[in-house]
């Protein structure tokens, strides 16, 4: 059963406990962190110290906050007064406890004793509890960082739940980095009482979230956890990083979390069972999680890569042939027909469709709509923009800008450029198919147009063809898997 | 944990839809000729007990007996081999399966995800080749085709040195039986090692059921 985390995610009103003058304690920085990002509801701080606090008074009891104007505690104060806590809490009618405290299970034998107290206490008193020993939750939507560190990512509709704080972090700072940004976010903790899989089924009965981001380093129940997810994958898809999937990850893990490792190949086949999509590197599955949000899902498995230049189109036909969910099509005969019509001679009159510079003013956004609207062709890698854009960059820092008529050929670089990233972008929704612009333009050079408009249409801009390919094959296998399971 | 003999274990998989080299069984070397007279040669002979789990490593097993002679011969050997810690006894004919391909299928315990079923590539060289792929049991269909699909050798699942196609029909009921016994609480473990593939099927030649404890 998925337990209510609407308190958790969309609180009323927020107290936190442990917070002291002290800018580098837990507890300050989360008041701090919650008075900084946008969160409208009442907040309440606690704290030993008579006073304010970021301009906040301090309470010295929970007892002090008016009833029923708080859903949401987050515990960072110690082990020893936290039950207290708990119960004063839900009497004021909070309904959800973040501890963001350690010194619980991971922490030795009366840590253990304390967790198990804590759950059972919490469970009495009707709450949900998250954590302990976790870094926080984010909820966009409602501007919520609740969190003892940064970063505030973006709003979008990527959901993230985590067994690791930190990875929790670097999906948010990739949020950042992108532009494609998150629902909610929250790392498990202890994951005392609630773990990955009850968030994951909450996030796909969740308006705000299209895609679940997790990253998992121990299941002690698996079996149940499998059971559940497959149900999660059939209305949302799933994208996971697994740790501990050598000996040498295996015992470093161990010694995190205490997770006790399966063989790495019954995770995989779990996976692949559970519809749920693997990703193999940070990066690759914030990416494929990025194309989950941002893209629709192909209807099959037939892609078209399309290139102003050669080169990149023949490691893109490597990538999609080596990718066993991926077909690199053959080019139906009648878009053969009407790309040659459209083209000089000289182009590569296959898949990857080349250019080879032979391109003019409107050629690469009637291209794109020419092949993305084509019915036998599922979904566009598009490579190789932003040369003009590059092109204008170091003209316009040059000595000889404005003149000799640099400033009117950067300006219509520029433009040219923005009409590539739009015309992608259009075609996606226009045909409803997976179309995806990949250059290492992305992070060279972000102040690129082409970077910059794919950005501001809403989609990510991979760094690589191979980034891309890898991507497009998660959101086609998953498709897949979709319409293999009715 | 006690095991089933290999009797017992071929019975056990066979009903459940496992596709099991022709066999019978005896209690002495006289039957066994006659079981390998209707069976056809050539044959196998091995020594099956439940106290009996690796007939290969004490020489219990003789293949390609290809006359009624030789068949009494190995009879009478490997009942003499056979030690008071082997419990009850008896012989086991069956048919030789002849392949150049061999597969290896079980139903395995983890700890976290409870019973899966595995595949792997089998023969002298499967250690070294590692190419095993799992799923949670009981699977459906589709589940055993992914499985088939998982293994990297796919080659060898193809048409193979005068060698038909693998049958993956054939294939998938084995593995569905195998995660159907999953269902068995009495049952931990099952190997099937190895599956020869002969005309294009998968046939277990071996067998070899796990109890579970019963506590």
């Amino acid at each position: 059963m998925a337990a209510d985390l609407t308190p958790l995610f969309n609180p009323r009103g927020v107290i936190v406990t442990g917070v002291s003058s002290h800018p580098g304690k837990f507890g300050f920085v989360t008041l701090h962190n919650i008075l900084t990002c946008g969160y409208e509801g009442p907040v309440f701080a606690i704290g030993r110290e008579a006073g304010t606090v970021l301009d906040r008074p301090v309470l010295a009891s929970i007892d002090e906050v008016p009833e029923g104007s708080a859903d949401l505690l987050v515990v960072c104060t110690p082990v020893s007064v936290n039950e207290d806590i708990l119960v004063s809490a839900a009497a004021r009618g909070v309904k959800a406890v973040f501890v963001a405290a350690g010194g619980y299970s991971e922490s030795g034998p009366e840590g253990i004793a304390a967790e198990a107290s804590l759950v059972s206490l919490a469970e009495q008193l009707g709450l949900v509890l998250a954590g302990p020993n976790g870094q926080g939750v984010v909820s966009t939507p409602v501007g919520l960082c609740a969190q003892i560190v940064a970063p505030w990512p973006p709003r979008g509709r990527i959901g993230v739940a985590s067994q690791s704080g930190n990875l929790v972090s670097a999906f948010l700072n990739l949020a950042g980095q992108t532009g494609i940004g998150i629902s909610r976010s929250v790392s498990a903790g202890n994951a005392a009482a609630t773990g990955l899989v009850d968030y994951l089924e909450w996030f796909a009965d969740d308006p705000e979230t299209d895609v679940a981001l997790c990253y998992i380093e121990g299941l002690p129940d698996g079996r149940n956890f499998f059971e559940r997810v497959r149900h999660v994958s059939a209305v949302m898809p799933v994208v996971v990083i697994k740790g501990g999937a050598t000996s040498g990850g295996q015992r470093a893990a161990a010694s995190h979390t205490g997770s006790l490792a399966s063989d790495d190949r019954i995770f995989s086949g779990m996976a692949r069972q559970a519809g749920l999509l693997r990703a193999p590197t940070i990066e690759a599955a914030f990416d494929a999680a990025a194309t989950f949000a941002t893209q629709p899902l192909p209807s099959g498995d037939r892609v078209v890569v399309l290139t102003t230049a050669g080169g990149w189109g023949v490691i893109a036909a490597d990538a999609v042939t080596a990718h066993p969910d991926l077909t690199l099509t053959t080019l139906p005969e009648d878009l053969f027909a009407s790309i040659d019509e459209m083209l000089p001679p000289r182009w590569s009159r296959n898949n990857p469709v080349d250019l080879a510079g032979g391109e003019t003013r409107d050629t690469i956004p009637d291209l794109l709509h020419l092949v993305a609207g084509h019915p036998a062709v599922d979904s566009v890698l598009q490579l190789g923009l932003g040369i003009q854009g590059n092109t204008a960059a170091l003209t316009r820092d040059g000595p000889f800008y404005p003149d000799h008529g640099l400033e009117r050929i950067v300006g219509y670089h520029d433009r040219q450029e923005r009409r590539y990233a739009e015309a992608a972008a259009d075609a996606s929704t226009d045909y409803s198919k997976p179309v995806l612009v990949a250059s290492e333009l992305a992070t060279a050079r972000p102040d690129n147009p082409m970077v910059g408009a794919v950005r501001e249409s809403g989609q990510l801009c991979y760094t690589s063809a191979d980034r891309a390919v890898a991507a497009l094959g998660h959101v086609t296998r998953y498709a897949s898997w979709l319409r293999s399971r009715p | 944990m006690g095991t089933l003999s290999e009797s017992e274990s071929r019975r056990v998989v066979a009903a459940a839809g496992v596709l099991v080299s022709d066999w019978g069984v005896a209690s002495d070397p006289e039957s066994a000729s006659i079981e390998a007279r209707g069976l056809g040669f050539p044959v196998a002979v091995k020594l099956c007990g439940t106290g009996i789990a690796h007939k290969t490593e004490r020489g219990l097993v003789r293949l390609t007996l290809t006359s009624a002679h030789e068949v009494e011969l190995a009879g009478a050997e490997l009942l003499a081999a056979a030690t008071p810690e082997d419990g009850e006894v008896e012989l086991i004919i069956s048919s030789m399966v002849s392949g150049n391909r061999e597969l290896i299928a079980g139903l395995v315990w983890d700890d976290s995800f409870g019973p899966c079923v595995m595949l792997g590539v089998g023969g002298v060289l499967a250690e070294a080749v590692a190419d095993v792929a799992f799923r949670l049991a009981p699977l459906d269909r589709l589940d055993a085709h992914e499985l088939i699909g998982d293994l990297d050798a796919q080659a060898l699942l193809g048409p193979f040195r005068g060698e038909p196609t693998v049958d993956r029909e054939a294939l998938v009921d084995t593995l569905c039986a195998l995660g159907s016994l999953a269902l068995d609480e009495t049952i931990r473990s099952i190997d099937l090692n190895p599956l020869i593939i002969s005309d294009g099927r998968a046939v277990a030649v071996d067998a070899l059921v796990e109890l579970a404890d019963q506590t």
